[in-house]
């Protein structure tokens, strides 16, 4: 491997224990406590941080809200807010502040009651009536959340024979190793889910169709959550509690519906290879791949992407297994149990980075031995029409 | 008495896309097209997207073209679309290429729905607009 810049490394996360506050929370009040908590993981308190970023999803107006919230006073603001990938889009940001000398100690912070608020954002609706020119060219058709995906999924079965047992992979390796994380499990429990267990390709397949062919156990939950992750300079993390986990490498874009656009590909497909090349890694060295599941065609679309295997040959790459932590020749996958089965309040894209932070820290329930190297992928907005990719490669501080 | 919950139309005041809107009417399915550059424009903006000093006009479009893709909607919260579960979304290529979000009509069965399928437009009118649904061609 070649030697990185070792510039900012992740230094404090945190992930809100429960993902049902019955209302009784507010996304600030879930941002503020994880903020503190994810600051006391590095060792750190409010008074240290100098860049603030947040995706506007507690308050309007939110560099300036969540800065009087927290009572901090930063030097540097980023507002980037591009849906469940602005994790990965402000981890990045944050690096290049820190290289730039700008800042030393970066907050991200994300807070969401999805879940009390009874959003649909699994398996419902949402998206109707909308106000943006695309927007009102579409929202007369009726498409759900889950259909817009389904879309992609369709168009990736006819273009490349990809089968439902294939896609149904994914949502079983998810499942497997949320069934090692005590707050996944207890997830399914708070948001009553039905007979949770390891599941298999049959149980995936046999579910419920919500738009073909995506099934119920390929969509993502429903939840409230939230979490933080400090982003400090070398010089700090230094002296932090925790070992560091370098980024070390970051790649950002974006990708929307064109005449004749290609729906069995995403955004990854640029952001990857960027973010790859300045790590100085490839796909095949990656120990540990957390993927934003919010379907499980997502995963598999941007498995390919990223060039863990060709365009169209995700389907039998996932075959057998391969994703799961202990298993050789694939990188694990979503190890916390992703948005499937632990954790989907709207933007997962922050849990991400924690569970790629707590694999390279040595601290994750489906903990893959001696994993050195972890990639975050963060899709904001829709796989089947205008989305985000953000692709943010990790090191360990033991490489 | 309550009324029964309809389909959600679009916004006729949303300054880009209010004239294609207003085309529906009668039938008439535009797109725009730069007479600098050529560039197919979709969906309806005021600017072209292929260079900075072009000028739009409208097309109209002979309203057939073929699924890129689809999916058949078996659970919807929306008031309206709960009710009319199941029924097909799909993304239409036109044969002048813009591709758009729609329904398929006029199906016996959704599942006979398939991607390269040729349709031709099938307009359901509501006051002062209507909505391009598809359904399968027929000669
Ligand atoms: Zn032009």
């Amino acid at each position: 491997m070649t030697a990185q810049a070792r510039d900012a490394a992740i230094v404090g996360i945190h992930e809100f224990h429960s993902r049902n506050v019955d209302g009784e929370l507010s996304s600030l009040q879930i941002k503020a406590e994880c903020a503190a908590r994810a600051l006391a993981d590095a060792g750190l308190s409010w008074s240290d941080v100098d860049a603030i970023y947040d995706a506007s999803e507690g308050a309007p107006m939110s560099g300036l809200t969540i800065s009087e919230y927290f009572g901090i006073e930063p030097r540097l603001v980023d507002t980037t807010a591009v849906g469940g990938s602005s994790y990965e889009f402000h981890a990045a940001h944050a690096r290049e502040a820190i290289r730039a000398g700008k800042a030393r100690v970066a907050l991200l912070t994300y807070g969401s009651t999805a879940h009390s608020n009874a959003l649909a954002i699994g398996v419902g609706g949402r998206g109707f009536g909308g106000v943006t020119p695309a927007e009102n060219m579409e929202s007369f058709a009726g498409q759900t959340l889950v259909a817009n995906y389904a879309m992609a999924a369709r168009r990736h079965m006819h273009e490349y024979g990809t089968t439902s047992e294939q896609l149904a992979e994914i949502s079983v390796a998810t499942r497997y190793h949320a069934m090692r994380n005590p707050a996944a499990v207890e997830a399914m429990e708070e948001l009553e889910f039905i007979d949770i267990r390891e599941t298999t390709v049959d149980d995936v397949v046999n579910s419920r169709m919500i738009a073909d062919p995506l099934h119920l156990l390929e969509c993502c939950m429903i939840s409230d959550g939230g979490g933080a992750v400090v982003i400090a300079s070398a010089e700090v993390a230094r002296n932090c509690k925790k070992p560091p986990v370098w980024i070390i490498g970051a790649g950002q874009a974006v990708k929307y519906p064109v005449i004749g656009g290609d729906l069995t590909s995403s955004a990854a497909i640029d952001s990857g290879p960027v973010a790859f090349a300045e790590a100085g890694v490839s796909p095949a060295e990656i120990d540990v791949a957390m993927i934003y599941d919010s379907f499980s065609i997502t995963v598999l679309t941007i498995l390919e992407d990223l060039g863990f295997c060709a365009k169209g040959e995700g389907g039998a790459w996932v075959e057998g297994g391969r994703l799961r932590f202990d298993q050789s020749g694939g990188p694990a996958l979503n190890t916390d149990g992703g948005g499937l089965s632990s954790n989907h309040p709207g933007m997962r894209g922050i849990f991400l980075l924690i569970e790629a932070a707590r694999q390279l820290r040595g601290e994750s329930t489906a903990q893959v031995a001696a994993a050195k190297l972890a990639l975050a992928h963060g899709n904001g907005g829709m796989l089947g029409s205008r989305h985000s990719a953000g692709t943010v490669i990790l090191a360990g501080d033991r490489t | 008495m309550s009324k029964l919950p309809t389909r959600p139309l679009p916004n006729l005041s949303e300054p880009d896309t209010a004239a294609f809107w207003r085309a529906t009417a009668e039938h008439e399915f535009r797109f725009q097209q730069c007479e600098n550059c050529g560039t197919v424009v979709w969906h309806p903006r005021r600017h072209c997207t292929g260079c900075v000093d072009g000028s739009l006009v409208w097309q109209v479009s002979a309203g057939q073209g073929a699924i890129y893709s689809f999916s058949i909607v078996r659970q919807s919260y929306h008031p309206f679309f709960r009710n009319q579960v199941p029924y097909v979304v799909a993304l239409v290529d036109l044969d002048e290429g813009p591709r758009f979000l729609t329904n398929v009509v006029g199906i016996d069965t959704p599942e006979a729905v398939h991607i390269g399928q040729r349709v031709m437009l099938a307009w359901e009118d509501h006051d002062d607009v209507s909505m391009p649904l598809v359904r399968p061609l027929t000669e």
